[in-house]
């Protein structure tokens, strides 16, 4: 294991910069979000829960997929993926536990087959190193999910005190980068990690939310919740807003659409939310009329739907950004609590 | 804040139990103090979950739309700055004011709980207000915070007072304050064109394109927004770092221009705290100076100021030109 005093992480940084772009927390306009790092940025690993996740770093929020010139009866198909990110290769840096499980979330539905070669891309390029938390709040609930908020996996995982970032490389890619930083890192800190994180993990067995009870979200009970009549009343104050699923670190959903310019057209993906009254709208019009329906999507996908179709891997992993940001204070909590079994009282 | 609560739960319990309302509209308890969510009560013993507390900053108006469609009488709990929402939404013809029964609350201004968290409390488990004393008790300990920086950016210029009542339940009159709610508009006034522009460049660029103001918003009344029509040639789900897309909040903001209350709800959701309101308070204020006076949602009839012409009216190259008086 290795250290790096706190003082001495803008060098880290510049150096890791010199051969990658590097995608970091850094705080904007009084927000902490992932963005490119540049001298003068405003870096906050502090910051326990950034406002997007990271995974807009592999499924950005919007992208062009390709464009199309039309010259008579030919149609010029331009591929995209040659131009953007020219920074690559990139370094992802500062991952929660949490953040990193969702990734691992995401390959299941972008690795899978049909693979995603935009995402796959991305992901190959880059190195993620991740933050053991040491101050976690209320709203988390990782536990629940297995995940280990003092031990997150990734190339490299680090862990900060008030004095140093401590580094473990864990992957051929993570050694490669240590190579490069070697010189600003010293040996030591194995003491020192070991007891934050036994600090932190009684921290954790103490949040409100560590010991949800998920036992009922089972395929075999796939009906049975879908008709509870508890979403109605769960769902009621729900404004159809996308916070929860923009915020989210592995909602997934997005459409594509095509955009007319004066070059010719491009075809474009964003981020799409079940929230929304257009989520899967067809010619014969849409499936789920009512916020109920859209609501109940949500979490039915999160806890029963997608388990049913990854080996019982839920796609919540407990980062609670949700739970922070509901403007009316709904969220996947609550739905875990009202449906999720015996022992959530 | 407790005893009032009482007395509303009270009256809830009364309207329901004799009928006189087939449904109460309110906010019920969450997982913690600091969370209770909007919510309606059909019976009695839905009640149990029935909370009015310092976080009960949600304007209720809003739902009216749709809850007051439904079968019987709806009462709803307003706080002064949602009666506006509310008197307005009437004025529009989205509510239908005979079906709504409605009890005018005192409020004495909500909690942000982001901005107490953002002074280092975390863990909260119990929150008492004393005066300017917000008293909070933690998982690590007691503090004690100034309530005035910890309330909600809506509240903390709030001078509003009930504009629709049937009846109410005020223990505390609120003192009327010497606030100036366009104080942060003339400070973007006063910059340059560049650095208002940097200004909002800055705030709009960590649009999440979510539609929580929008959704939110009382005056973002329509049955369906252009920007959800895919018919409509300008549907708009994708969010994008350049200026055009963030327009978006500048047409909201021109859409619901002397319609707009100034509830402050939009600012309130946003997720990545965009002062969202202020875009508005531009309008009110521009509004109030080039038309004389005038706050949307005071009454449910009457002219208003961008809807009725008059031959004093000003031109519009004068706005233009920064001419106009």
């Amino acid at each position: 294991m290795y250290r790096i005093s706190k003082e001495k992480l803008n060098d880290l940084y510049a150096k890791i910069n010199e051969t990658s772009g590097l995608y970091i927390p850094v705080k904007r306009a009084g927000e902490v979000n992932y963005a490119v790092w540049g001298e003068g940025k405003e870096v906050s690993l502090e910051t326990l829960k950034t406002v997007k996740s990271p995974k807009s770093m592999f499924f950005p929020q919007t992208e062009n997929m390709m464009k199309f010139k039309t010259d008579g009866k030919n149609i010029e198909v331009i591929d995209v993926r040659e131009q953007f990110d020219e920074r690559r290769p990139f370094v992802l840096f500062g991952v929660k536990a949490c953040d990193y499980k969702a990734i691992e979330v995401l390959d299941k539905v972008f690795l899978g087959d049909p693979v995603d070669s935009y995402y796959k891309m991305r992901r190959e390029t880059t190195t993620i190193v991740t933050l053991a938390c040491s101050r976690p709040e209320e709203s988390c609930f990782c536990k629940v999910f297995d995940v280990d908020a003092t031990a997150p996996q990734g190339d490299v995982t680090t862990w900060l005190d008030a004095e140093y970032l401590y580094w473990q490389a864990n992957t051929e890619k993570g050694e490669a980068l240590t190579a490069l930083v070697q010189e600003l890192l010293e040996e030591g800190g194995e003491t020192e990690v070991a007891t934050q994180q036994a600090q932190t993990k009684a921290v954790i067995e103490r949040l409100p939310f560590s010991n949800l009870d998920l036992s009922r979200f089972t395929p075999e009970n796939l009906n049975a919740l879908f008709n509870e009549k508890e979403w109605e009343e769960m769902s009621e104050a729900c404004l159809g807003c996308g916070t929860c699923t923009f915020v989210c670190p592995t909602c997934q959903c997005f459409d594509i659409r095509d955009f007319k310019t004066n070059e010719g057209v491009i075809r474009y993906r964003c981020w799409d939310s079940c929230m929304y009254s257009d989520f899967t709208l067809m010619a014969h019009g849409n499936s789920r009329t009512t916020q109920m329906q859209r609501f109940r999507q949500r979490f039915m996908h999160k806890l029963v739907y997608y388990p049913s179709q990854y080996d019982g891997t839920y796609s919540c992993v407990g980062c609670g950004r949700c739970v922070n940001k509901c403007p009316q204070n709904l969220n996947i909590v609550k739905v875990i609590k009202t449906l999720g079994g015996k022992n959530n009282d | 804040m407790k005893e009032v609560e009482m007395k509303m739960l009270e009256r809830a319990k009364a309207l329901l139990e004799s009928g006189e309302v087939a449904r109460v509209v309110a906010w019920k308890k969450g997982d913690f103090c600091f969370d209770p969510s909007p919510a309606v009560f059909e019976s009695v013993e839905e009640l149990d979950t029935f909370v009015y507390d310092w976080f009960c900053g949600a304007n209720l108006s809003k739902y009216l739309i749709q809850i007051a469609k439904k079968e019987g009488k709806t009462a709803v709990f307003l706080k002064p700055c949602d009666t506006y929402s509310f008197n307005q939404l009437v004025k529009e013809h989205r509510i239908d004011r005979e079906k709504v029964y409605v009890i005018a609350v005192e409020c004495l201004a909500k909690l942000d709980v982001e901005k107490m968290k953002a002074k280092g409390v975390s863990m909260i488990e119990s929150v008492e207000v004393v005066d300017k004393d917000v008293h909070v008790k933690t998982a690590y300990g007691e503090e004690t915070l100034y309530k005035p920086d910890v309330v909600l950016t809506k509240c903390e210029t709030c001078n509003k007072t009930h504009q629709a009542k049937d009846e109410e339940i005020i223990l505390h009159e609120r003192p009327e304050r010497d606030v100036n709610r366009f104080a942060e508009v003339e400070k973007l006034e006063a910059m340059t064109e560049d650095e208002r522009f940097a200004f909002w460049r800055n705030q709009l660029s960590k649009c999440i394109r979510c539609n929580a103001c929008r959704n939110v918003c009382p005056a973002c009344s329509c049955v369906k927004c252009v920007f959800d029509n895919p018919a409509s040639g300008i549907s708009a789900k994708a969010n994008d770092d350049q200026f055009e897309e963030q327009l978006f909040h500048i047409i909201r903001a021109f859409h619901v221009a002397g319609r707009c209350t100034d509830c402050g709800e939009c600012s309130r959701v946003c997720p990545q705290n965009i002062p969202l309101h202020l875009l508005n308070r531009k309008f009110i204020k521009d509004i109030d100076g080039l038309y004389g006076e005038f706050q949307a949602g005071e009454t449910t009839e009457g002219k208003t100021p961008l809807t009725s012409f008059t031959e004093g009216d000003v031109e519009p190259k004068d706005v233009f030109n920064g001419e106009a008086k």
